[in-house]
């Protein structure tokens, strides 16, 4: 009896050590010197200096247009994720021909093949000078400028995150019990109030599940406002790489990256609450 | 006069690619009635009831409901309700809302006060008052059953279509819904139309039974009708428990035939069809049909192998020489011990009216001439 307990604690040890190792040693520890770094000061030299302070959390206004930038294009960018993808997801799981599923689902996912930067790279080119406003020049529009605007980072980021949208939309409306969609149906309910009674509310967790994903990434996103905005949309992620590598000071950094992480958690929880409200269901899909 | 009928097949064949699910049903249901279509799985009786409902478009033919004709009528213009297999409710409304789904997609809209009391009479109805505020998971079978029903029957439909209904419940419950389901058609007046593979349930609850087989209607009449005039070998076979025993026809005696059995003993039958002199048949008996008595007494003489024992009546399996296991059935009268147990030597004769005997081949045709137009006028 109690060599049988002991095998069992010793097998869950076994099945959950590596990943709780790595957790600790690579997120736990990091996040808490992060969260000591953020009460500190920036040492003469750079880096960090002891200290307790919220001087750091009061100066967080100075990186007003980095929050303001990133609060604004990472639901809007989620958003118009959310409206492209959710068609896809709709046709891939409801319309397609059941033959043809398996090979559409891979279509979606094949960009992740290639690394996101030389994606991004070949957007450059496309919206550059010699890409799209060449040829728009080349019919009569001068002058239009599409690299280096916000504009060209949401595309981006629609391009970047699609795939990460479709998937579990797609899998929240494949679950969907098509005889619920005949049973609207036969109550009276026309194509369009069935869909919007019973097929969008049941695949609400998908689409929050999505659209969370997303937006938490995009909280986060370096690279696409880099190349794409040209420095000048500036993101969350450009302002700490910036604080951290160049200005060297780790604890205004800090409190920045520790506030994200906070409105990370405020995002996901709300999100799931939606979910669970509207859809009913208890379960919460990926995440 | 005869009245329009609630549900009319004109003709009605449906193919998926080059198969035939269902193939030139005609059939007409008077209004009132309690149908059920009855048959094996893939016999066709589901596609027939999607087809009501406008989920399934005939290949050929026309489905008329109360006289207008169903063609490009789509569901939610159809003045039909149905319950669905396993009940297909929203998972996330609540009963109430459930229920009050079809009264909410009228046009012209209806006050929410309406909304409110008719939905809460068909939860009353159903014997559900105060589930409302529920969610569907939170309740048993036999409840999330009363629920679909409620949200069927809000909507006042012209036939209530029900597909496989009880299937999902356990034995006790499902002779109470059986009950319960024959109250509500009396009560509320429309036409029912049950799908079911349980012959059992379907002779049970209805007023006729169309029994479907190969996506042809192969029998229709009032359960009695079907039970003790088996049109064919497949009803025989398949409505109710019976013995079936090869024989030729050895000759005819007024209306009867002689069917000799395969141990040679001659015995007289029924017949649905013309038989010739030394055609193979199929003899069908009644396990009531047949007595049990004293070893001497009958034409057939056999050892009981098995008794099953069901409270107010017995069933025997009883091994006869040169014809295999016969069922037979006996009434168990209390207090008398007359229980033949297993080993015994019995004698088997006839209780109660004469074998009906079928033509051994089954495309024969009989399948023909009752699926041309059947119509029920009650």
């Amino acid at each position: 009896m109690h060599g049988s307990r002991l095998r069992k604690n010793l097998l869950t040890a076994m099945l959950l050590g590596p990943a709780t190792a790595w957790l600790v040693v690579f997120l736990v520890l990091p996040f808490i010197a992060i969260a000591v770094f953020s009460v500190g000061e920036r040492a003469p030299e750079g880096g960090y200096q002891a200290a307790f302070t919220l001087a750091q959390y009061a100066n967080l206004p100075a990186r007003a247009t980095a929050f303001w930038n990133t609060m604004v294009l990472a639901p809007v960018g989620a958003l118009a994720c959310l409206l492209v993808a959710y068609p896809v997801a709709y046709y891939l799981a409801l319309q397609a021909p059941q033959r043809w599923r398996l090979i559409l689902l891979a279509l979606v996912v094949i960009p992740f093949w290639t690394s996101l930067l030389m994606r991004t790279y070949a957007w450059m080119y496309v919206l550059g000078g010699r890409g799209i406003p060449a040829l728009l020049a080349y019919i009569g529009f001068e002058d239009v400028r599409l690299i280096n605007t916000p504009g060209a980072v949401l595309l981006g980021i629609v391009y970047g995150y699609l795939p990460l949208m479709i998937l579990p939309i797609y899998v929240s409306l494949e679950r969907l019990d098509r005889r619920l969609l005949e049973a609207s149906a036969d109550l009276g309910a026309t194509p369009i109030s069935t869909f919007l009674g019973v097929t969008l509310k049941l695949s609400l967790p998908g689409v929050m599940t999505g659209f969370s994903l997303v937006m938490i990434l995009l909280l986060g996103e370096y690279l696409i406002p880099t190349l794409l905005g040209g420095g000048k949309v500036f993101f969350i992620g450009n302002a700490l790489v910036d604080l951290f590598l160049q200005s060297r000071n780790w604890p205004f950094g800090s409190a920045i990256a520790i506030t994200l992480v906070l409105v990370s958690v405020v995002v996901l929880i709300a999100a799931n609450r939606i979910s669970t409200r509207v859809s009913g269901a208890r379960r919460v899909d990926l995440i | 006069m005869t009245a329009v009928p609630d549900i009319e097949f004109r003709g009605v064949t449906k193919r998926y690619g080059s198969v035939t699910a269902v193939s030139g049903i005609d059939l007409a249901v008077p209004p009132s009635a309690f149908v059920a279509l009855l048959g094996p799985s893939g016999c066709g009786k589901t596609t027939c009831l999607r087809m009501i409902g406008g989920f399934e478009q005939p290949s050929e033919g026309q489905v008329f409901i109360r006289g207008q004709d169903m063609a490009g009528t789509p569901p939610y213009r159809r003045p039909v309700n149905m319950v669905f297999q396993q009940y297909a409710l929203f998972p996330h409304l609540d009963v109430e809302d459930n229920v009050a789904y079809g009264l909410r997609q009228a046009r012209p809209r209806l006050s929410s006060r309406e909304i409110t009391s008719r939905a809460g009479e068909a939860l009353e109805m159903v014997r559900l008052a105060g589930y409302g505020r529920r969610k569907i998971h939170e309740l048993s079978g036999g409840q999330q059953q009363r629920v679909a029903l409620a949200r069927a029957l809000v909507n006042k439909p012209a036939v209530l279509l029900l597909d496989e209904p009880l299937a999902a419940l356990d034995k006790k419950l499902r002779t109470d819904m059986q009950i319960e389901l024959q109250n509500l058609q009396r009560e509320i007046g429309i036409t029912f139309v049950l799908v079911t593979h349980d012959q059992e349930e379907a002779l049970s609850m209805s007023d006729f039974v169309c029994v479907m087989n190969g996506g042809r209607i192969v029998q229709l009449g009032q359960p009695s009708e079907i039970y003790d005039e088996p049109a064919d070998l497949f009803v025989a076979d398949f409505v109710g428990k019976t013995n079936l025993l090869s024989g030729t026809v050895a000759g005819h005696t007024g209306d009867l035939v002689e069917i000799a059995l395969a141990d040679g003993t001659v015995i007289a039958a029924r017949k649905r069809t013309a038989l010739q002199q030394g055609e193979a048949v199929s003899v069908s008996l009644r396990p009531e049909s047949l007595s049990l008595g004293a070893p001497e007494s009958g034409p057939f003489k056999g050892i009981v192998r098995n008794r099953i024992f069901l409270g107010s009546t017995a069933e025997y399996a009883i091994e006869v020489q040169g014809i295999g296991t016969l069922l037979a059935k006996a009434d168990h009268l209390i207090g008398h011990g007359n229980l033949f147990k297993p080993g015994e030597p019995v004698a088997i004769g006839f209780a109660s009216g004469t074998p009906l005997a079928f033509p051994e081949t089954k495309n024969n045709g009989t399948n023909q001439r009752v699926d041309k137009h059947v119509e029920i006028i009650s």
